[in-house]
């Protein structure tokens, strides 16, 4: 067996029992840990692999086995899935009863309120290390500024963005801009 | 409820929830099937953002699990993540068979820069929503310093803001 595979599930194991506030919360700490610790992608890596989860649909958290992917094919890939998945939906399965009877407790709306202006702050972390890692260029930097205007004024999908932001790279490439 | 009734609303979710499920998932759960009222709805979710991990896996789990048991909470991951996964591992494949190609290597780089944007884009969506309070910005603030300008371990960004946002949100209450 590729000695990788067990790798690759104790770490997005650990990643996510650590995403408090979602997986978008824990993207600044994978980023920390699988390119400035295991140097397993680049930086530039780590933002194009978040942007092709971006175009499936579904959950975010289905960037982590596409990064198990990059790693290791497709068993990294279900190691991956199963590392982000099975810890949290354990315990979430576990406490699952004892949190239902106690959804009104003020302990838990407490704690719930206390995570959203950490959530707030991981989320701008996220965008920001996402920036520094695509913005490598005035072209790519206005991209991303417009897109961040896009999400906040608009209610379409933000796959059109993605795919606005792809086309004006191509043609820029194509007309020998980059 | 039958556990692919549960498989077959999520399997919706799944697949049309293009660059985020949220709104979906009140829209399927509570005025398609209507498997949760409002004032429910709101509840379990609440639950999921206390609990680590994905928050739209960790709803569809509990729900499963409150109609079915554990199976059920499986049968419901199960369906919100087939679809997805499945569009996703075409994806990469294609990607990687075109790697080299010069205008895939350009869609790439600007699809990376809007994705930065969006992410960023939704940082700034919450933090319009957060209640105008001098402490929740403040923490906001610092947890976004602590891990992108100094790059603190997450964990230990987490235990010295964690019980401060606690303590924050037990101001002014007995």
């Amino acid at each position: 067996m590729n000695a990788l595979l067990p790798r690759i599930f104790l770490r997005f194991a650990g990643l996510s029992l650590l995403a408090v506030g979602g997986a978008g919360a824990v993207l600044p700490e994978a980023h920390r840990q699988l390119v400035e610790g295991e140097h397993w992608f680049t930086s530039s890596q780590f933002a194009e692999i978040f942007a092709i989860a971006q175009t499936a649909p579904g959950p975010n958290v289905i960037v982590f086995p596409l990064f198990g992917w990059e790693l290791a094919g497709f068993a990294g890939f279900c190691a991956a899935a199963l590392g982000v998945l099975g810890p949290s939906s354990l315990l979430a399965l576990a406490l699952a009863r004892k949190l239902r009877e106690n959804a009104d407790s003020p302990g838990l709306k407490r704690l719930k309120r206390a995570l959203i202006p950490l959530a707030v702050g991981l989320m701008a972390a996220n965008g920001a290390i996402l920036a520094r890692a695509a913005d490598t260029n005035a072209l790519a930097a206005v991209i991303t500024f417009a897109a961040a205007g896009f999400v906040v004024y608009s209610a379409r999908s933000p796959v059109w963005a993605m795919a606005a932001g792809a086309l004006l790279a191509v043609a820029a490439e194509r007309l020998g801009f980059l | 409820m039958r556990r692919i009734d549960l498989f077959l609303g999520f399997f919706k979710l799944g697949a049309l929830g293009f660059g985020g499920v949220g709104p979906l998932t009140r829209r399927i759960v509570v005025e398609e099937r209507r498997w949760l009222d409002e004032a429910e709805f709101a509840a379990l979710l609440g639950l999921c953002q206390a609990l680590p991990g994905a928050n739209t896996c960790n709803f569809a789990l509990m729900l499963g699990d409150r109609f079915c048991g554990p199976t059920g909470g499986l049968a419901a991951l199960a369906g919100l993540l087939t679809a997805p996964l499945a569009l996703l591992l075409g994806v990469a494949s294609l990607f990687a068979a075109f790697a080299h190609n010069s205008d895939v290597r350009a869609a790439l780089f600007g699809a990376a820069a809007a994705a930065a944007g969006l992410a960023l884009g939704t940082a700034l969506k919450m933090l319009k929503n957060l209640p105008r309070d001098a402490g929740m910005w403040g923490l906001a603030g610092a947890a976004f310093v602590a891990v992108a300008v100094a790059r603190l371990p997450l964990p230990l960004a987490l235990a010295a803001l964690a019980p401060a946002s606690w303590l924050l949100q037990g101001r002014g209450r007995s």
